[in-house]
């Protein structure tokens, strides 16, 4: 764990993984929606309108998924002080926060032929609005304070706080009854879904985590030379 | 051991509440003040007030403490007794716990004497008196304790006043869930005891989240 918790090494790590996150972003994005768009059937219910499911659902699990390892990060460096737990959960805020904007907008998009509204109080989409509302707020503490360290640590306290909403979002739909369907992917053994849709969504699924793993190095990697050079800066001055 | 420092806390900070009557005024004049908006903006028709009644006392209560935050930590954090205070043997998870506790005292139970007047207002059906109170004596500490949270995060931030409501509203909305909807199973002749029983489980769970998480953020606005 320590490990990796050294600037340096993660910058080797990352810039070994880079390369194969980027191609394999590549192929599973190109294959992944190949299948979604062309050789996957259209559903006997929901005709071509449940092609929106290969951009939603994927979209969806990341928001939570991003939000989980924001909540890792930070325990890492409220715990450990881990610096870079607290560089890489800034790095992944706005990245979480577009993922759940694109459920919400693709859930709404699918909503209004679906249940012929764009927008209902529902359980899991008042959640998952929760969850926007905590990536805004955790964006604007991380930037509300003269001494950025101040903020970090408020920020990460933040993130961890929200965590109470994780399973509340994860149960939402087993725990009221409201109009957004259960879930039927992650039944244990037998998914409800058919193969033919299930390939075409594992893949995107797969293509949405490289995407996050591609930018979050980026992210991460500039947020680290900002370090470096704001370090240089404040060096600079007392130089001088 | 604790009993004596703790005392003083809380009254300290309600001698301090006391002197200065207006906070505390102006949260309960804000609180019925707002709610009385809400019949001009919709129209005076009784059904409907009687029906959106639950909703709006808790939306307005929630509004009300939410203006009282600020003053939470800001005095003490502004004059240097939160350093004195991180300093004393007395554990800073206490302190934020007689600290909310004082706050509920000064904000939460004002709006809680007030809520009957709003249920008049709104011609609330009587049977639904009972189970407003017991909702809002559940809930008011979940939101001071939530809120305390979120204003020692926001200790000493550029524009905090803002920032705070973008913190804590996310996280008060399944007090206001199930606040409402525990009147509305009695309005409509369930029974509103499971809404109640999930109101005092957040309450149980935001007591030490509140004191864990406050006195993290409290420490390191004083490092």
């Amino acid at each position: 764990m320590h490990r990796f918790a050294n600037p340096a090494r993660f910058m080797r790590a990352a810039d070994i993984v880079y390369p194969w996150a980027l191609g394999g972003l590549v192929i599973s994005l190109a294959a992944g929606l190949y299948l979604a768009l062309f050789a996957s059937p259209a559903d006997y219910q929901q005709g071509e309108t449940v092609r929106i499911m290969y951009v939603h659902v994927p979209a969806a699990w990341m928001a939570l998924f991003v939000y989980a390892s924001m909540a890792a990060g930070s325990a890492s460096y409220l715990i450990w002080r881990h610096p870079l737990g607290v560089i890489t959960a800034k790095a992944a805020a706005p990245i979480g926060a577009a993922f759940t904007f694109l459920a919400l907008a693709t859930g709404s998009l699918w909503g209004k032929p679906m249940w012929g509204t764009w927008w209902v109080w529902d359980a899991r989409l008042t959640s998952v609005l929760i969850l926007f509302f905590l990536y805004l707020g955790y964006m604007a503490l991380m930037n509300a304070f003269e001494n950025a360290e101040r903020g970090q640590k408020s920020a990460s306290l933040l993130c961890l706080v929200g965590v109470v909403n994780l399973p509340i979002i994860k149960f939402s739909v087993d725990w009221w009854n409201t109009l957004h369907q259960p879930a039927s992917v992650s039944r244990i053994g037998t998914p409800a879904v058919h193969e033919s849709m299930l390939w075409p969504l594992g893949l995107m699924a797969l293509a949405f985590t490289l995407y996050f793993v591609v930018v979050l190095i980026l992210r991460t990697k500039s947020e680290l030379l900002a370090a470096r050079l704001r370090a240089l800066g404040a060096a600079g001055t007392e130089a001088r | 051991m604790v009993g004596g420092p703790l005392t003083a806390v809380i009254a300290r900070d309600l001698r301090l509440a006391l002197r200065q009557r207006g906070d505390a005024l102006t949260v309960v004049l804000f609180f019925v003040l707002t709610a009385a908006l809400f019949p001009f903006g919709l129209g005076p028709e009784p059904n409907l007030l009687a029906r959106i009644a639950p909703g709006i006392v808790w939306v307005t209560a929630l509004l009300a403490v939410l203006l009282s935050l600020e003053r939470l930590f800001l005095a003490d954090y502004e004059d240097g007794n939160l350093e004195l205070l991180a300093q004393a043997p007395l554990p800073l998870e206490i302190v934020v716990l007689a600290k909310v506790l004082a706050h509920w005292l000064t904000t939460g139970l004002p709006l809680l004497a007030a809520t009957p007047l709003i249920g008049l207002l709104y011609g609330l059906p009587p049977e639904g008196y009972t189970v407003l109170m017991a909702a809002m004596a559940l809930g008011t500490p979940s939101l001071s304790l939530i809120g305390a949270i979120g204003a020692a995060m926001a200790l000493g931030a550029r524009r905090g006043g803002v920032l705070v409501p973008l913190l804590v509203l996310p996280l008060y909305v399944p007090v206001l869930i199930f606040g409402v909807s525990a009147v509305d199973a009695r309005l409509q002749g369930f029974a509103p005891e499971p809404h109640l029983l999930l109101l005092g489980a957040i309450l149980a769970a935001t007591l030490p989240l509140a004191a864990f998480a406050g006195a993290a953020a409290l420490r390191q606005s004083v490092e």
